[in-house]
């Protein structure tokens, strides 16, 4: 089966006054695959989501999204258009609406497929607005039940643990129906089982033809779960390849250990 | 009159103005939980809701000063509450949304110069003295247990309680209230769940308006007149009414406005009416002194 460049960025840079945080990165994510950003902290990881979500505008290159390519960059959308454009995404530092229920936090995940606008608040008795209600209710329920926090419902999501809430963000995440899914760091602060469950979980994505996009830290999760690494180091791609290719890479280890290491 | 028939009244006369407090209110709270800005313009929004219905009442007179049937004040408060709603619409467009990355301050101090634009323009097309607004028709009034009960009092309950519900229903119950509790909440998380703060924001100003706008004109029905400066005083009436029940909180505006109209009646029954406004700005001064995030406010800390 021939790969196809679902997420295509060229040459992004973005600078925050003198500081280059990305420096003219190019790389391409194939559909149904689960691609790994890694490099030590500072290294631009979040910078990069950041600006393939929208929340950064950077100043040069391209992000081009989509099979079809309708568009030919993501640069200057606002991230609500690039979230409906099917890319959903995680913080690194959770952010869940904390005052509002697990199950509210899942609903608001599926607003992106449906209207919901000012008329179906004040006359909600349309035809239409009953499927989208219907439809965002059952698709909230089964992402519970398979990410086993149904019981949890009516619980305000500042209430749970932290493993707990990783799982709410995950699902909302996956309520919008996203084609990619971007995960910053999903494996911090899970215990060792929890861990092990999330790796299980993203490759059942992954068979589902979801494509991921993972920040992570731990080379335990990275390596077996990933098909494709891209390493950044200091705002700028040094390696990229095969989990093997990459972990034998000798700029890596360096960046990763030091010179002082060789 | 007995000190129980006294005491009645007033409560009953309280309740009936904190009734139109709590519509204000509920703007201003419901855009400061969303922008975090005092809406200083509101209390503008309120008195042209009230003009607006004037002016539709005289379209409808059969002579000047003729009161008005039910169906043509029904009319009326449809009226008020669309003009109203454009209203705070445009003013967010051009005036607040230009502003949202600057510091809170400068949307502030726009706020209070919308203000002055607004108070300003009414005074230019009505005039600058007080205008009297027609009565409800064949309106009855009763006298039960000694206080004497008038049908508009009747009436702004009515209204008011079913637009406090509806609105409790669309913000606690509908994806729209979701999503705009979620921009509350955390707008940068909302936009990236693909929801238009934006969109959201004009919604905001479109439903706490037009909420206002009914409010004007039942105040107006009520006493009798309306003046271009009536918005400044019975809107910091009714922000403190927000203040009271915890900015940011929609069922605290309503609480706050009930309350504050409560205090005021009383206040007016038992010292003078002149008391009034001490009262309701004492209110202020003591819940910032004693609890800065009102009644049902959570705490500050809390938001973040």
């Amino acid at each position: 089966m021939p790969d196809e460049s679902l997420l295509d960025l060229k040459a992004v840079t973005k600078r925050f006054g003198g500081v280059t945080a990305l420096s003219s990165v190019s790389f391409e994510v194939s559909k149904g695959k689960i691609v790994s950003v890694i490099g030590p902290n500072g290294a631009g990881k979040t910078t990069l989501f950041n600006c393939i979500s929208g929340v950064l505008r950077p100043e040069e290159g391209q992000i081009g999204f989509g099979l079809k390519k309708t568009r030919d960059s993501l640069v200057g959308c606002a991230p609500h258009e690039i979230a409906r454009m099917g890319i959903a995404r995680t913080f690194q530092n959770i952010r869940l609406f904390g005052q509002q229920t697990v199950l509210e936090n899942i609903l608001t995940g599926t607003y992106v497929r449906t209207e919901a606008g000012l008329l179906d608040a004040v006359w909600p008795w349309t035809r239409r607005a009953h499927q989208e209600s219907h439809w965002a209710m059952d698709k909230a329920m089964r992402l519970m039940e398979r990410l086993e926090i149904d019981a949890l419902a009516d619980r305000p999501a500042k209430a749970l643990s932290y493993g707990q809430q990783r799982r709410v963000e995950l699902a909302r995440a996956l309520a919008s129906d996203p084609e990619m899914l971007l995960l910053d760091e999903p494996a911090a602060g899970l215990t060792v089982h929890e861990r092990q469950a999330l790796m299980d979980f993203l490759r059942a994505l992954r068979q589902e033809g979801l494509t991921i996009l993972l920040i992570e830290h731990d080379m335990k999760v990275v390596m077996p779960v990933s098909d494709w690494v891209v390493v950044l180091d200091h705002g700028a791609k040094i390696a990229e390849g095969t989990p093997d290719a990459v972990q034998r890479h000798p700029q890596v280890i360096e960046a990763y250990l030091g010179v002082a290491a060789l | 009159m007995t000190g129980e028939q006294l005491f009645l009244q007033q409560l009953l006369n309280g309740l009936t103005i904190g009734a139109v407090y709590a519509l204000i209110a509920l703007g201003y709270t419901m855009v400061y939980g969303i922008i975090q800005l005092v809406n200083f313009a509101h209390g503008e929004i309120f008195m042209i809701g009230a003009y607006f219905g004037l002016s539709l009442f005289a379209c409808f007179a059969a002579q000047a000063g003729a009161a008005i049937s039910i169906g043509v004040l029904a009319l009326g408060l449809i009226v008020a509450a669309a003009g109203s709603a454009l209203l705070g619409f445009c003013i967010d467009r051009s005036a607040y949304r230009p502003l949202r990355k600057a510091p809170k301050l400068s949307a502030l101090i726009t706020a209070i110069g919308v203000s002055f634009v607004l108070q300003n323009t009414v005074m230019l097309i009505y005039g600058a003295q007080d205008r009297y607004v027609p009565s409800l028709a064949a309106a009855g009034s009763m006298d039960w247990m000694g206080v004497h009960w008038t049908a508009m009092q009747g009436l702004i309950f009515a209204v008011s309680l079913f637009l406090m519900i509806g609105l409790q229903w669309v913000v606690y119950r509908t994806p729209l209230g979701r999503s705009m509790r979620a921009v509350a909440q955390d707008p940068l998380a909302a936009q990236l769940m693909g929801i238009s703060v934006d969109r959201v924001i004009a919604i905001t100003f479109l439903i706490g308006s037009g909420l206002a706008g009914v409010g004007g004109v039942l105040f107006g029905v009520y006493y009798s007149t309306i003046n271009f400066h009536d918005g400044y005083l019975t809107g910091l009436k009714a922000f403190t009414a927000a203040v009271l029940g915890g900015i940011g909180n929609i069922p605290g505006a309503m609480v706050g406005g009930l309350l504050l109209g409560l205090l005021e009646g009383l206040g007016a029954g038992y010292l003078s009416s002149q008391w009034k406004n001490v009262i309701a700005f004492g209110v202020l001064v003591l819940v910032l002194l004693i609890r800065p995030r009102g009644l049902l406010g959570e705490r500050v800390g809390d938001r973040a």
